[in-house]
């Protein structure tokens, strides 16, 4: 799709291709037939450039049909580059970093007042962490007791024009999140297993919400892309998109 | 205009339990009731408006109506970029409330003086904007957002403002405080009160003078403010609003095209730039800015006088 449309973000699609798998296979209560369905668990994609795998992700659990991502970043088509809520299964389009966690958590409230039962998962970048709108969402979540709520944090460790650790530090991540009352999960972001072991546990016995800090690759599975910031902007050559599936399908 | 906008919501919320109530921590001796009734529907989320306005679209994307509550720039400048992505373009059924329109915050200084939020609030697609000019019209507003299921802007005074006109049938149309053919008088807000001054000491100096409240200015009935001022060979708006983007924009591109057109005299708030802001009430922070009534009959007369 990303080779195709000459589009850019694949780096940050790859470190979250495991986190979406888990989700949507062994996770989120949500179905193709009723998208819509008032008890459905939400996903709220908040890292809105990471839109190859979401809408891959969406058509494998048969959201549409495959064919139907030809037309990504196309003339005409509703595969727009940031992720939109034109597309079946998508619950809302973001783009401007900052903005999932406060809908997240309106979602949360409101699926708390209803007792239906529903679970909403939030997916943040790490460079999104700058942006004061999330830590206003932080602060309020535990306030509130959100336990059906569940963050989880790309941890790349690449923003867009750096490092995380030379733009903006975010250590010690993990004790951030503590301090303003979450359950923090830290595990590999690439280890299905853990991934699925903290996602079942919500909503969380602790009565606070979840945070999964997923540590993970940049452009994960495809060697010359790991760890390369240049792969947030760059769109493969069909050399390199040879390569690279050839090395994602090893 | 605060009390009659919290009784009204609290009546709309006794007959609809899907309405929610959300403030960024202020609404002190205004909200309390409406807190009171409905516990479960009423939320402070803190001093956090873009957290606030987030929060109302999850909610209102899950199948409620939420209004959001604040001081003048707080709830929409503040939140802008939230309330452009996630409440309208989504289409969700959220509603700013803003109290403080103009200069209502007088003494309290730059910060808390609302001059472009109309404006702004209006450029925003799909949503609606409504600036009531008393209390019967907060009335009117509040009931017919509550129901109408599309982002909504409320633009508040404070309190005390007396009613200035007849009931109001359709607050999607201009509503006329006070006949008159030659000159008509279009006012947003309360600062209709002195359009009605004017008109008065005007008709004294035998000059027929209307003056009519235009408190939705999106969707603009485009139609009757045509009709409004069929007959008149001067139009003046007037409005507690810098002019580019509020009533002036509005009314002055209604016309536009016209191949005969009647002259437009815009009145509001001169743009404030690099100076600062004097305190003052809210009274004479408008006469400094040109709006006494006294003003406006003088600035009337003269427009008469280029015709």
């Amino acid at each position: 799709m990303v080779h195709a449309a000459k589009a850019s973000h694949i780096g940050g699609c790859l470190s979250m291709a495991d986190i979406l798998a888990v989700l949507y296979t062994r996770i989120l209560r949500v179905d193709p037939a009723e998208p819509q369905s008032p008890s459905r668990d939400r996903f709220v994609l908040s890292k809105g450039h990471a839109t190859a795998i979401m809408y891959a992700t969406l058509a494998e659990c048969g959201f549409f049909s495959l064919t139907e991502l030809d037309t990504y970043c196309r003339d005409g088509s509703i595969f727009t580059g940031h992720v939109s809520h034109a597309v079946p299964g998508v619950e809302v389009s973001t783009g401007s970093l900052g903005h999932g966690l406060p809908i997240a958590i309106g979602m949360a409230l409101a699926a708390c007042h209803a007792g239906a039962g529903s679970r909403v998962f939030c997916l943040l970048s790490d460079g999104e962490c700058d942006e004061g709108s999330n830590w206003e969402g932080i602060l309020f979540a535990p306030h509130h007791k959100l336990d059906n709520l569940c963050v989880v944090v790309d941890f790349n460790k690449i923003q867009s024009f750096g490092s995380v650790a030379e733009v903006l530090n975010l250590d010690p991540f993990a004790e951030k999140w503590k301090a303003f009352g979450w359950q923090v999960e830290e595990i590999d972001g690439h280890d299905l297993t853990a991934l699925e072991r903290v996602l079942s546990g919500v909503p969380a016995a602790s009565g606070r919400p979840t945070v999964v800090i997923a540590h993970t690759v940049k452009g994960k599975g495809v060697s010359f892309m790991e760890n390369k910031l240049e792969w947030h902007y760059r769109s493969p050559s069909d050399e390199l998109l040879a390569q690279a599936l050839a090395e994602v399908c090893a | 205009m605060r009390t009659t906008f919290i009784e009204s919501l609290s009546q709309a919320a006794s007959e609809n339990p899907d309405i929610w109530l959300l403030c960024g921590d202020l609404g002190y001796s205004v909200l309390e009731p409406f807190a009171a009734k409905f516990p479960d529907r009423y939320l402070n989320v803190g001093v956090a408006e873009q957290n606030m306005a987030g929060i109302a679209a999850g909610i209102a994307l899950s199948g409620k109506t939420v209004f959001i509550y604040s001081i003048g720039n707080f709830p929409t400048l503040r939140c802008l970029e939230q309330l452009r992505n996630d409440v309208c373009y989504h289409g969700a059924d959220v509603k700013v409330v803003a109290v403080g329109a103009g200069y209502a915050y007088g003494s309290q200084g730059y910060t808390h003086h609302a001059l472009e939020d109309a404006g702004i609030m209006s450029m925003l697609p799909g949503i609606e904007v409504f600036v009531p000019c008393d209390p019967m019209e907060v009335r009117a507003a509040t009931g017919l957002i509550a129901t109408s299921g599309k982002p909504s802007y409320l633009r508040l005074s404070r309190q005390g403002e007396p009613n200035l006109g007849a009931a109001v049938t359709n607050l999607r149309k201009p509503r006329i405080l006070r006949d008159g053919r030659d000159v008509v008088i279009l006012a947003s807000g309360p600062i209709a009160s002195r359009a009605l001054e004017a008109a008065g000491e005007l008709a004294g100096r035998g000059r027929d003078v209307g003056v009519v409240s235009v408190s939705c200015l999106k969707p603009l009935d485009e139609a009757a403010i045509r009709d409004a001022v069929r007959d008149a060979s001067l139009v003046v708006t007037l409005e507690e609003h810098i002019l580019r983007g509020g009533l002036f924009s509005l009314v002055a591109g209604l016309f536009a095209g016209d191949a005969r057109r009647p002259p437009v005299t815009g009145l509001g708030i001169p743009e404030q730039g690099g100076k600062t802001s004097s305190a003052g009430s809210r009274e004479a922070l408008l006469d400094a800015a040109g709006l006494s009534a006294q003003a406006i009959v003088a600035r009337i007369e003269q427009s008469l006088t280029k015709r």
